[in-house]
């Protein structure tokens, strides 16, 4: 398949990022199974990513100085399978197949070396593994002298997993700098918000006292985001991580800020009302809901 | 005996969940760990009945079965719950050291076991998980087939000592078993008599060897189903009885067919009584995502149909 371009304004950006999270609402009602919370809250990070910011071209994924990008959050699948289609890594029509059996989609990624989509390095879904796959591919790009840059994302409650912070020691005491660590700071998880579940803060310090360079954006904002990822990829000398600020299930007025949504779809109503909340745009539903969802 | 076309059908997650409230009100020194997936395995209804003595540990099992391990040697009965594959495979080595080599009095409660998770995928799809207890000294795991069963087990292994792994589901599954049958530790339960096969089989398959035996009755051929609910101790008298009785064993589980109940069981038929075995179960691979479940269970072989394919099979040679 051939790859789409690249957009260079927050404002094409933001219509891009739109159309992702309209893709994300129709691929749950569909398939009525997935996480809504999380993808909609970190659509516009993966469109500032995939339509400006990384370096990988599905056309030719063995470039040498590619970069590598890692979701260490494998729930929030939907948003990334949205923007691989939307960027031209598979037919826009496969979104259909979200969680099916016999599908690449995936109800967590698996790598297209098992059954899963194409994009995809490794499978994620068990939380707290990827940052520790990304140091490792850093260190051994870094080895072999090569300029690639690794990004992983990784959600707020996934950094009680105790694997994260052994990660961020061996990324700081290696002095790993062409990796970025993006956290969806959405203060949300399943059972409930991450400060009564499991007191995260204070987050910025944690990082800076395990020797990261820490940066922080609006996970909203299209020209913050463009910004700080730049600032991260250009600073030597230590790892760095964006703690970027979002709202789970932004976009849709019903879901915004409510952990509640951390796993469940819209119902097709719901889905709905979620859609006239996010005007259409120029690139075109793949899909249109009818008034029942389809099998 | 059974209603084959229509069950009942409960959450065997539920029967876990019930059992803890009920016995939160003898039992203070009960206390439940939560992984932050209480609502998936319905350990909030022991929080909301009880809050100070549910402990939240966030996501973080490993933490949390060290924890249990530190609160059972403070006198408590600590039940630690998440998902199959996060209850096991995280944790092992903290599982092995601090609680089955400790000897802790730890009771580690999994559901969304098997393929049964359906959407969520490979990820999530723990299909190696008895097997991994199983192999730990001083581990008794128990895999109940129902809710009703599963409500006994977890009472059970609550009120017996030491460690103990109880195996369950999300999803709704018939509930066949006698509520008021105490759960026998070791103790296989005969369901169907029958002479030609025995199919011994364990959790969501115990149904599907009913319904199997019931669709070979029709056809001449007498199956025997008996439900193995607890692999660890292994009921060894009923299996070489089985072994005896019957020249045909076939172990019917929703797990590697290498680790967990053909295993266990074949270990035993080798010893004492060599018989021709065969197996349903997931064949060394993993799995997938897939909306209906019973659509996986068909792929993957693991269903009704699959066990009676599998009979006649053996039963033409
Ligand atoms: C090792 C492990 N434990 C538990 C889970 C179940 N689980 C899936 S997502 C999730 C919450 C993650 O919270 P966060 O990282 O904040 O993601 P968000 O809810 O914001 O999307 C949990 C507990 C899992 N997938 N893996
Ligand atoms: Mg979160």
């Amino acid at each position: 398949m051939s790859t789409n371009p690249l957009l260079n304004t927050p404002e094409e950006l933001d219509e891009m990022s739109r159309q992702i999270r309209r893709d994300i609402i129709n691929m749950l009602a569909i398939s009525q199974t997935g996480h809504s919370g999380g993808p909609l809250g970190m659509a516009d990070i993966f469109t500032a990513m995939y339509f400006n910011k990384l370096n990988i071209d599905n056309t030719d994924l063995d470039k040498e100085d590619r970069d590598y990008f890692f979701l260490s959050i494998g729930h929030i699948a939907p948003v990334w399978y949205a923007t691989l289609a939307r960027r031209g890594f598979m037919e826009i029509d496969e979104l259909k197949t979200l969680r099916k059996i016999n599908g690449r989609l995936q109800g967590h990624p698996a790598s297209p070396k098992g059954h899963g989509a194409p994009g995809v390095e490794i499978a994620s879904g068990s939380l707290g593994q990827g940052l520790s796959i990304a140091v490792g591919m850093a260190i051994g790009l870094r080895m072999d002298g090569r300029k690639n840059h690794v990004y992983c994302i990784n959600g707020d409650g996934e950094l009680q997993e105790g694997q994260i912070w052994e990660a961020v020691m061996t990324a700081a005491h290696h002095n790993v700098d062409n990796l970025t660590m993006i956290v969806d700071r959405n203060h949300c998880q399943i059972d409930n918000r991450t400060e009564n579940v499991l007191k995260l803060e204070p987050l910025p310090d944690k990082f800076i006292a395990f020797g990261w360079n820490v940066l922080e954006m609006d996970g909203h904002n299209m020209q913050d985001i463009l910004d700080t990822i730049e600032k991260a990829k250009a600073f030597k000398g230590k790892p760095t991580v964006i703690i970027a600020e979002t709202f789970m299930g932004k976009g849709v007025s019903f879901m915004e800020d409510n952990y509640k949504w951390h796993g469940v779809p819209p119902s097709v109503e719901q889905a709905l009302v979620a859609l006239s909340e996010l005007a259409p745009t120029k690139y075109g539903d793949f899909h249109e809901i009818k008034e029942k969802a389809e099998a | 005996m059974y209603n084959i076309e229509k069950p009942e059908l409960k959450e065997t997650r539920q029967g876990f969940a019930d059992a803890l409230v009920e016995l939160g009100k003898e039992l203070p020194e009960l206390v439940v760990l939560g992984g932050d997936v209480t609502g998936s395995v319905k350990t909030n209804l022991f929080r909301d009945a009880y809050p100070d003595r549910f402990i939240s540990v966030g996501i973080a099992e490993q933490d949390m079965i060290g924890t249990a391990a530190g609160l059972a040697l403070a006198g408590k009965i600590p039940v630690a719950s998440t998902y199959g594959e996060f209850a096991t495979g995280r944790p092992f080595d903290q599982i092995r050291q601090s609680v089955a080599y400790a000897e802790m009095n730890v009771k580690i409660c999994a559901s969304h076991c098997g393929i049964t998770v359906g959407p969520d995928g490979a990820t999530h799809q723990s299909f190696e998980d008895v097997g991994i207890m199983r192999i730990l000294p001083n581990m008794t795991v128990l895999t109940p087939c129902d809710y009703n069963e599963t409500y006994n087990a977890v009472k059970t292994a609550i009120k017996s000592k030491g460690p103990f792994y109880v195996r369950f589901y999300r999803e709704k599954s018939p509930n066949f078993t006698d509520i008021k049958k105490e759960f026998k530790i070791g103790k296989a339960d005969t369901l169907i008599e029958g002479n030609d096969v025995t199919l011994l089989a364990s959790g969501l398959l115990v149904w599907e060897a009913i319904v199997a035996s019931e669709m070979l009755k029709k056809d001449g051929v007498s199956a025997r189903v008996v439900n193995v609910n607890t692999i660890k101790p292994i009921d060894k008298e009923t299996i070489i009885k089985c072994a005896q009785e019957t020249d045909l064993i076939i172990t019917c589980e929703d797990h590697q067919w290498q680790c967990g109940l053909f295993g266990a069981v074949a270990e035993v038929v080798s010893l004492y009584h060599p018989v021709k075995m065969d197996y349903i179960a997931i064949d060394d691979t993993f799995g997938e995502s897939g909306i209906i479940f019973s659509e996986l269970m068909s792929k993957y072989k693991i269903d009704r149909t699959a066990i009676y394919n599998k009979v006649k099979s053996h039963l033409k040679k």
